[in-house]
């Protein structure tokens, strides 16, 4: 009887040991933060752009983490990407002229959605959309646009040195 | 002259595929019989004690050392980048998606496959399984099942524990020795590490868990009944242990990235 116990009581303590790590392994490691239900309310927003900007993506203000980017879809009727956000709940001041951005963190770092306040004196509801989008940047069209300017400004540089020998 | 040869591999070729049978049904085999022995839960637990809880001091001592070793080879890779802050992310992604799962199925298949297939094996030996057909008691409902369903039970839950153990060694190497941010170290990891890696884990060591206990009881069951027999049959489970769960290892890695 007493060597059952024993072995029930190892047996017990070694689940309870994995199934810790387990634990913690979900809820520590990752970056995903779990809530009891669905709290937090949702918001949308369209952009021309959305770049490399993946579901799951952090939503913030000034730096500090509100939010998270649910699902990016496409939608016909503005032929712009729509991107769901939920917002965390004591986040529930958001003036609703708001404008959200998609930046980039850091040098290499991943895509982020950034809001920043406006002036407003009511805020975002559940299921309210964002007005004021600024696209993500793509490197290929800032470097042709740069170019482009560039050789812009050239021709009519070398315009006036024509007429100056003239 | 080349007849022989053509001969010999002809009937390897046949054997493996005998082989390869064999092992099919006694795995539809066991799938069925799983229902009732989980019933029986009891016998179960004591399995789980044989072969979880009595392998959880090597399997935490190999995690201390695998993750230890992985701060240390991370750290000089990364540092000759200048990011040695992501040493988190991936002593975290390796931990819990390759190094976890495959290392502790290894250890698993030499701890507790060789115990489970011996076991067995000597139990045929000296015709105990035989003795207990005679009292109408089916061995395998009685003794390969619970001896099965405990190692696939322990499996992903010793892989848990290995990839935790190896993270906290990581740790200790990277941020307690080389000294990288305690901050970054631990932020990093949160960034880059998502809920399906932890899964991919999980699954991968669940399939592991199937596959080495099914692979020890299967050689148990079905070895020569002598000494040379259970010997070979514990050698047997190792090798073909070890290579299926590289093997599918690669396969499952294919699929789910």
């Amino acid at each position: 009887m007493r060597q059952t116990r024993a072995i029930e009581m190892g047996t017990g303590l070694f689940v309870l040991l994995g199934f810790a790590a387990l634990f913690f392994l979900v809820t520590q490691i990752t970056s995903r933060e779990f809530g009891l239900g669905d709290n937090g309310y949702r918001l949308t927003a369209t952009f021309e752009q959305v770049g490399g900007l993946k579901p799951g993506a952090p939503v913030s203000m000034s730096g500090v983490t509100i939010g998270r980017v649910e699902s990016i879809s496409y939608d016909f009727n503005e032929y712009r990407a729509r991107v769901m956000l939920r917002i965390g709940k004591p986040y529930d001041r958001i003036p609703d002229d708001s404008d959200a951005g998609i930046l980039t963190a850091g040098l290499l770092g991943g895509q982020y959605l950034g809001i920043g306040p406006g002036s407003s004196e009511t805020f975002f509801k559940d299921g309210d959309q964002i007005q004021f989008t600024q696209s993500a940047i793509v490197l290929e069209n800032l470097i042709s646009k740069f170019l482009f300017s560039k050789a812009a400004e050239q021709k009519p540089a070398e315009g006036s040195a024509q007429e100056a020998t003239q | 002259m080349a007849a022989p040869v053509i001969h010999e591999l002809v009937a390897s070729v046949r054997e493996s595929l005998r082989a390869l049978g064999a092992y099919a049904i006694f795995a539809v085999r066991l799938a069925r019989e799983t229902p009732r022995a989980l019933w029986r839960f009891g016998l179960v637990v004591e399995q789980v004690h044989n072969t979880g809880a009595l392998s959880l001091v090597i399997i935490m001592l190999s995690g201390l050392f695998v993750g230890m070793v992985l701060g240390l080879q991370g750290f000089d890779l990364l540092e000759r980048f200048g990011s040695e802050e992501s040493l988190g992310s991936v002593a975290a992604l390796g931990l819990l998606k390759e190094l976890g799962p495959v290392i502790t199925a290894l250890l698993f298949a030499g701890r507790a496959g060789t115990a489970l297939a011996s076991e067995l094996g000597l139990m045929r030996a000296t015709d105990q399984l035989a003795a207990m057909e005679m009292m109408a008691v089916d061995p395998v409902r009685r003794v390969v099942m619970p001896r099965f369903l405990g190692g696939v039970i322990s499996m992903p839950l010793l892989a848990a524990i290995f990839s935790l153990i190896g993270l906290f060694g990581a740790q200790l190497v990277g941020v307690q020795f080389m000294g990288v941010d305690s901050g970054q170290f631990w932020s990093q990891m949160r960034g880059a590490v998502e809920l399906d890696d932890v899964m991919e884990g999980v699954l991968k060591s669940a399939v592991f868990g199937v596959a080495c206990s099914l692979v020890a009881v299967y050689e148990g069951y079905h070895s020569v009944p002598t000494a040379e027999g259970v010997g070979r049959a514990t050698t047997r489970t190792v090798v073909i242990s070890s290579v299926s769960v590289l093997l599918i290892d690669y396969m499952l890695t294919a699929v789910m990235l």
